[in-house]
């Protein structure tokens, strides 16, 4: 039975993980930061690691915290909207938009402004081409919905494909680095915290309604949920999340497929508790995985979607395995 | 006399443009109990969930409560009627007792969790169905006739006095049909529930039932106390193929000829 004692008990631990992801990344790297250290520069000491950890590795970490939460917010979301277990951020062509706007403003040799602008352009493009289209008729049923981000993904993948092919050598490496997701193009932090909180305060309040619509839409109708409405909202902010984390940090795959499973798989599908644990354990492991995409092959950094996709395969394929209990 | 739990006015239905229910007036004041009859794809479900405010008519006003359901927030609504579908399908794992505590959405605010007083009655609801000791089951694990009975409990929960059943018995085996139609005909009794259910066999319809809506599928609905219009003409009409009435100790039973 769901228990709000067993929620935070819960959320707590989950919280403990965060801090202890930020602890590590902020002492570990191609220079080591004593724990002693870290916090005197948390604290405002000025002292000799103070600018690697406030300057370099915190807005790094920060950004990962809350591209990771978006990412697994939006994944949790997209789940319920489709009630497909196998959906995720990506699957609705948020990221191929994205895609398409961030290697045209790469090749055209826009800066980091302009590529991180085109990219969300991109990103709310996709989102209203798909809601055009599968609203079209008024049915909006999940098929259709489904579909037609499908579609229009790949439509996004043939132009990615086509700027990569035409793209000179120089900026290759860029535009790869960028498809495969990579905090070290982060910017400022905020942008994406700011959203990681707004979407997860507009998502709450309507935890226990999609509870309902998870189990069908009918029934949630039937049960006093009003099913358009909601489905709509949870549409835009699942798409608007999603926007958020690839315009900061490009498409890193897998946390918002994996996380989300991995959560449910120990608390159950209760949303109330599943959007906030997916937040905390999202953003944790994306901390975790761009720590160790700076540090395995130091002073070389990977990108982090590299790792997120090494880690996530197998962790899916075992969880896939073992799905009929 | 109470006002009905539901009324529909001159409602028309229609399914892919086709008119299958033409200017229904019907009224179910608490109590009653009502079985709709018809050939497959006569338009029953389509009707049923019509009822329930879930799908809109082509014409006419369905009132729950004297209040047209489509003006009405859904959970205002979700207080006045309980609907059970035909299909239940589940993509994510949930536990028997979580299911049934789903029941309890209308009656929670935006920020409650579920009391230990709904879970008694959710637990309430799942022993009267034969599910008690089976809370903690995952819902995948069940049998189609658990899985209904499942949904049946979810229904009691809710605790709605209008119930509206869409083929109620699907999957129950005898004993849990009979035990089905025993609980909602006693809550009709006792409780005062309004009852309007599909089924499929006219003898129990008769048997459960005070009054009985034919649907032709071509728009033409007719209804009227069981006794009366479940005869052997009636039904060999509705159902295209000849059909004799047997009568056993004020059962009774059709059999094709």
């Amino acid at each position: 039975m769901p228990n709000r004692q067993r929620a935070i008990l819960i959320l707590v631990s989950l919280s403990l993980l965060a801090v202890a992801s930020f602890g590590l990344a902020l002492m570990v790297g191609s220079y080591q930061v004593a724990p002693a250290e870290v916090l005197a520069a948390l604290l405002g000491q000025a002292g000799g690691a103070g600018d690697i950890v406030l300057q370099l590795r915190l807005p790094r970490a920060l950004a990962g915290f809350a591209c990771g939460g978006l990412l697994a917010l939006a994944g949790a979301l997209m789940q319920v909207l489709l009630r497909n277990p196998l959906a995720d951020p990506y699957v609705l062509g948020i990221s191929g938009g994205a895609g398409v706007g961030a290697m045209f403003a790469i090749l055209i040799g826009l800066p980091t402004l302009g590529i991180d602008g085109l990219a969300f352009a991109g990103a709310l493009g996709a989102m209203f081409l798909v809601f055009g289209l599968a609203h079209g008729d008024g049915s909006w049923t999940q098929t259709r919905l489904l579909l037609t981000g499908v579609i229009v993904a790949a439509g996004c993948g043939a132009l990615v494909a086509l700027m990569l092919s035409i793209a000179p050598d120089t900026k290759l490496r860029g535009m790869l680095f960028w498809l495969m997701g990579d905090l070290a193009q982060a910017g400022s932090s905020w942008p994406p915290l700011l959203a990681l909180a707004i979407a997860l305060t507009l998502a709450m309040p309507f935890a226990r309604e999609l509870n309902l619509l998870a189990r069908g839409m009918m029934q949630a109708q039937a049960l006093g949920v009003a099913v358009n409405r909601l489905r709509y909202a949870i549409f835009l902010l699942a798409s608007l999340a999603t926007a958020a984390s690839v315009t900061t940090a490009g498409s890193i795959g897998f946390v918002g497929l994996v996380v989300p499973h991995l959560v449910r798989l120990a608390t159950g599908n209760d949303q109330r508790l599943l959007l906030p644990a997916s937040v905390l354990a999202g953003g944790s492991m994306l901390v975790l995985a761009d720590t160790l995409a700076r540090t395995v092959i130091a002073p070389q950094q990977l990108p982090v979607g590299v790792l997120t996709a090494l880690i996530g395969v197998p962790v899916f394929l075992f969880l896939l395995s073992r799905q009929p209990k | 006399m109470s006002s009905p739990l539901i009324e529909t006015r001159q409602l028309v239905v229609e399914v892919g443009g086709r008119c299958v229910v033409n200017h229904l007036d019907l009224a179910v004041a608490a109590g009653e109990r009502v079985a709709i009859l018809g050939r497959n794809g006569a338009g029953k479900s389509t009707l049923l969930s019509t009822l329930a405010g879930l799908r809109k008519p082509a014409a006419g006003a369905v009132l729950l409560d004297g209040e047209d359901c489509l003006l009405m927030p859904p959970r205002q609504a979700a207080l006045c009627r309980a609907w059970l579908g035909q299909f239940q399908t589940d993509p994510f794992g949930s536990t028997v007792l979580e299911t049934a505590l789903t029941g309890r959405h209308p009656h929670l605010g935006r920020w409650d969790w579920e009391s230990t007083r709904d879970a008694e009655l959710a637990r309430n609801a799942l022993q009267a169905v034969g599910l008690a000791g089976m809370e903690k089951r995952q819902i995948h694990t069940l049998s189609g006739g658990e899985r209904q009975r499942l949904a049946i409990a979810t229904l009691l929960t809710q605790a709605a006095p209008l119930y509206l059943l869409d083929e109620p018995l699907s999957h129950l085996d005898l004993n849990h049909q009979m035990a089905v139609l025993e609980l909602f005909a006693s809550a009709a009794r006792d409780c005062g529930a309004g009852l309007i259910m599909v089924l499929h066999d006219p003898a129990l319809a008769h048997r459960f039932c005070d009054r009985a809506l034919l649907l032709y599928g071509d728009g033409r609905t007719e209804s009227g106390a069981v006794d009366a219009i479940l005869t052997a003409k009636t039904l060999s009409e509705l159902y295209g193929y000849g059909l004799r009435q047997l009568e056993d100790a004020g059962h009774r039973c059709f059999i094709p000829e």
